[in-house]
């Protein structure tokens, strides 16, 4: 970056309470309001065949009541003015509520009672109701939208058999059906305790009040055994090339290869030539693509970061009349370009220019999702290390021309490239060549 | 420290002050308002251009003319071309945000403060000197109809689509800001230079910046940037939008069909939008509808969702919302349901606008939670520089007064349960509302039209 921007980081304490509960805190006095953040450390990736979805499924009940507290977790934070709010992914497991400042043992105080007596207040009803939830979530997101199946598909092609990330956190309907309150409690207890969790605290608080208030509420949790860890990732995909048939008019096509994980070397590289190559009208993909050869109306790209292996993909719609074997073609050749010569010195102050602002963006709230205070758990659970923030600006500083080549040249072989065409229904000879119907669970 | 005493919930202590910060205004010789929040902290600064050019000015013959002039805008200037400018736009770390409304267009840019005054050069020659170029016409309007297309297959954008005109028919509100295939092919590039031309007027502009800058540094860079900007010639148009509490020529009677159905066989759900034309922004009753939303659907814990959801288990959630606009904008109540609910779903929708109204009017606990959640958390929404910089900006898109935000708590509290009621039975109608159903007719027509809302209409949104 041309002028780097001085002293930008999040200031915290942390403070790990004997039953293994990491605390951290950051004031920031801006404005009377409060953060509380708190990850757990298990996602779909912890889940089992037979049981997909269940992480998610869990999320839901952790809204339903609790022992001390045996009714919906909206009302009482909402009455106190707050806001609040969950989500699952492969990783992880977050919840999180802002609050006035004046109401931080309220928050406090309901989230410690989720963590620690959350099954007395679980009921055949609760778990009935919030299954149906899910299954309307699934179909709302998922199977009632346009493409909306393709990133399943995508999980199943790129990932060996087994693999937790194969499947998507939403799950399959037959296995939410299978699901049971026993399975519940099981997951609870393996996954749900101080030792595999972390609280972050951000905003208009005093750090030793805040950290003697989180004692109060979490100190008395008993610890649990930390969760076995789950297998690694193959550095490269089996290449495969699948279809499915969608309601949709224009056929879309997704490449996507294997890529090192979040934080890993190479990571930062992928995600800044991700910009490069489909971020704005400038870049690469748009360009030759979109505004000069016309055969695309969209592209994107994006290194998804996850913990045990990341995936980078391009997704492009194709203009009427055009099949998904020109951009194929198309796609890889700009890939082999950015594999064999840098990318210029402008394009990368570009994209640096555009990343810089992201992360001062990022300071910019304390809560809800990517706020501060998740962003410090996000730094804390996967490095250990919650003041990350100016390294981790610094990993995409330091990025060159020939570190984004080498990433490119590493991880984007044609030879290893998982592809999915999306095709109205009845219009095979849309999608790319030799490609077999997908199966999605 | 001792454990804390689980057999009852902390009381939160008093609510923290809240006063929306002081905006400095001042005029460009050519008119142009510009509104400055300072707020040091971090390195950024919100930037945004509010325009009174949005869908609700798009002429009868030419529906989504302001949204394509919009979308035209950073397609290059003077020399530059449309890749030269997106080129500028990233070498300063921005992304433009355009954004249409019924009425108006906001451009935003979101920067670091050393890039203010490039910004500001940059939102210039994108608003004022727009090449608007034929070639970049074709180009565009292709990419939007390649947009259209896709759209047609999104459940919520049909019912969106259906419901707007059922309610509006050839108002401006009565279409979708994107048009259609068939009023896109229909306009070309004079089109567009001649609403740019007349539409975009200084005098009738906002300039907002929030962040790390003072007034007097951004109304230098403001001079620099937008002084030579002249009004169009002649004499300005008036806005085709009153901001007045008349209705803006909206029609408020029911529609002759009142089900309507969106076929899509084999649909995973079904995708609801229930509801009728509500009132302008700047209704005498604006805080009282607020909180009667709050009530009724504006939450997840309000009555609609704790219904469809929490109870039956019917959906992922549900919301109404009165769509404030200068004229009157739709009430609705949108949600996606599975199939075989969808009739229950739809009375039930039903019923809690009937019922909320006179049978089951808001209970004390009620209107209390929604009383906190709408007061008490009201700080937040005023955290970031770009909450402050959207806040203003609707300010000036509705011409309300600069204490609106001030007062926005206290109106609320003063509130009695009697005018919530009253609220309910003045503005909310179930009886005319109509109801879109974008799903598998096969399965949900019977069910739906034993709910004495007549016979269903088959129709296409015919985007």
């Amino acid at each position: 970056m041309p002028v780097p921007t001085p002293g930008l980081d999040i200031p915290f304490r942390k403070h790990v309470l004997d039953n293994g509960l990491q605390v951290v805190i950051h004031e920031d006095h801006s404005c009377p309001i409060v953060a509380v953040n708190v990850w757990y450390h298990v996602g779909s990736k912890n889940e089992v065949p037979g049981r997909t979805g269940f992480a998610h499924l869990f999320e839901h009940l952790m809204f339903e009541g609790s022992a001390h507290h045996d009714a919906g977790y909206f009302e009482p934070l909402q009455q106190a003015g707050g806001t609040l709010n969950g989500s699952t992914n492969s990783d992880r497991t977050n919840y999180w509520e802002v609050v006035p400042a004046s109401a931080l043992e309220l928050a406090l105080w309901m989230e410690s009672d989720r963590m620690g007596f959350l099954l007395p207040a679980l009921t055949e009803a609760k778990f009935n109701n919030q299954r149906d939830v899910v299954l309307n979530e699934r179909r709302q997101n998922y199977e009632n939208r346009p493409y909306g199946m393709a990133g399943l598909a995508m999980l199943d092609a790129l990932f060996p058999d087994g693999h937790p990330y194969r499947w998507a956190t939403i799950g399959s309907p037959d296995d939410l059906q299978a699901a049971t309150a026993d399975d519940v409690r099981a997951f609870f207890r393996r996954y749900y305790h101080p030792a595999n969790a972390s609280l972050a605290i951000a905003g208009d608080v005093d750090a030793d009040g805040a950290l003697e208030l989180a004692a109060a509420c979490f100190g008395e949790i008993p610890a649990g055994e930390p969760p076995a860890a789950v297998p690694a990732t193959p550095a490269r995909a089996v290449p495969a090339r699948r279809m499915i048939e969608d309601r949709v008019e224009l056929p879309r096509l997704y490449l996507g290869w294997l890529s090192p994980p979040m934080y890993a070397g190479g990571d930062a590289e992928l995600d800044l030539l991700a910009d490069v190559l489909a971020t704005g009208k400038a870049s690469r993909l748009y360009r030759a693509l979109v505004y000069e050869r016309r055969i695309a109306t969209d592209v994107s790209a994006y290194q998804g970061s996850r913990e045990l292996g990341s995936s980078f993909q391009i997704v492009t719609t194709a203009v009427p009349g055009i099949g998904l074997g020109a951009l194929e073609d198309a796609i890889h050749e700009e890939v082999a370009r950015v594999r064999a010569s840098e990318v210029s010195p402008d394009e990368l102050a570009r994209t640096l220019a555009l990343t810089e602002t992201a992360f001062v963006s990022r300071l910019q709230t304390v809560g809800g999702f990517g706020g501060k205070s998740d962003q410090l758990n996000n730094y804390n659970v996967f490095l250990g290390d919650p003041g990350y923030f100016s390294r981790d600006m610094a990993r995409y500083r330091s990025a060159t021309g020939a570190s984004v080549r080498a990433a490119a040249d590493a991880h984007l072989d044609a030879a290893h490239c998982v592809t999915l065409s999306v095709v109205p229904a009845g219009r095979h000879d849309l999608a790319a060549p030799r490609s077999e119907p997908a199966v999605i669970t | 420290m001792s454990p804390v005493d689980r057999s009852r919930l902390p009381v939160p202590g008093p609510d923290p002050d809240f006063t929306f910060p002081a905006a400095d205004t001042h005029h460009l010789r050519n008119g142009l308002s510009l509104r400055t929040v300072e707020r040091r902290g971090l390195p950024m600064v919100s930037l945004a251009l509010v325009l009174p050019a949005g869908s609700g000015l798009d002429p009868e013959d030419r529906p989504g003319l302001a949204s394509l002039t919009a979308d035209m805008l950073d397609e290059g200037s003077g020399d530059r071309s449309a890749i030269e400018m997106q080129e500028a736009l990233a070498r300063i770390g921005a992304e433009l945000d355009t954004e249409t409304g019924p009425d108006s267009v906001v451009l935003a840019l979101s920067l670091l403060d050393r890039f203010v005054p490039s910004g500001l050069q940059l939102l210039s020659d994108i608003a004022v000197r727009p090449r608007l170029g034929a070639a970049d016409f074709e180009r565009v309007r292709t990419l939007r109809s390649n947009r259209i297309r896709q759209l047609r297959d999104v459940p919520g954008v049909n019912a969106e689509a259906v419901f707007a005109r059922a309610l509006y028919g050839t108002h401006p509100y009565g279409h979708l800001s994107i048009g259609s295939s068939a009023s896109l092919a229909g306009m070309d590039t004079g089109d567009v230079t001649g609403f740019h031309r007349v539409r975009y007027d200084p005098s009738r502009a906002t300039l907002i910046a929030a962040g790390a800058i003072d007034g007097a540094a951004f109304a230098r860079q403001a001079e620099d940037a937008f002084g030579s900007w002249r009004r169009p010639a002649g004499d300005a148009m008036p806005p085709a939008v009153p901001a007045d509490h008349s209705n803006g020529g909206v029609a408020g009677a029911a529609p002759a069909q009142r089900l309507l159905i969106v076929d899509r066989p084999g649909a995973a759900q079904t995708e609801l939008c229930i509801g009728h034309a509500g009132v302008p922004r700047q209704t005498p009753d604006f805080h009282a509808l607020v909180l009667l939303n709050a009530v009724l659907g504006g939450h997840f814990s309000s009555r609609l969702n704790l219904n469809l959801r929490e109870r039956k288990g019917y959906t992922y959630g549900v919301r109404s919302a009165f769509d404030f606009r200068r004229a009157a904008g739709p009430f609705s109540v949108r949600t996606s349901v599975q199939t075989d609910a969808t009739a229950d779903a739809v009375a039930q929708v039903l019923g809690e606008l009937r019922d909320i109204g006179q049978g089951r009017p808001a209970n004390e606990d009620e209107r209390s939670l929604s009383m906190a959640t709408l007061t008490k958390g009201y700080p937040r929404n005023f955290e970031t520089a770009g909450q402050v910089a959207r806040g203003l900006a609707q300010l000036a898109t509705h011409e309300l007064p600069d204490d609106t935000f001030n007062m926005f708590v206290p109106r609320l509290r003063a509130l009695t349960a009697d005018e919530v009621t009253r609220a309910a039975g003045q503005y909310l109608h179930p009886d005319r509302a109509v109801v879109v159903a974008v799903g598998d007719g096969a399965r949900i027509r019977g069910a739906l039209e034993t709910l004495g809302l007549g016979e269903a209409a088959i129709v296409a949104a015919d985007l």
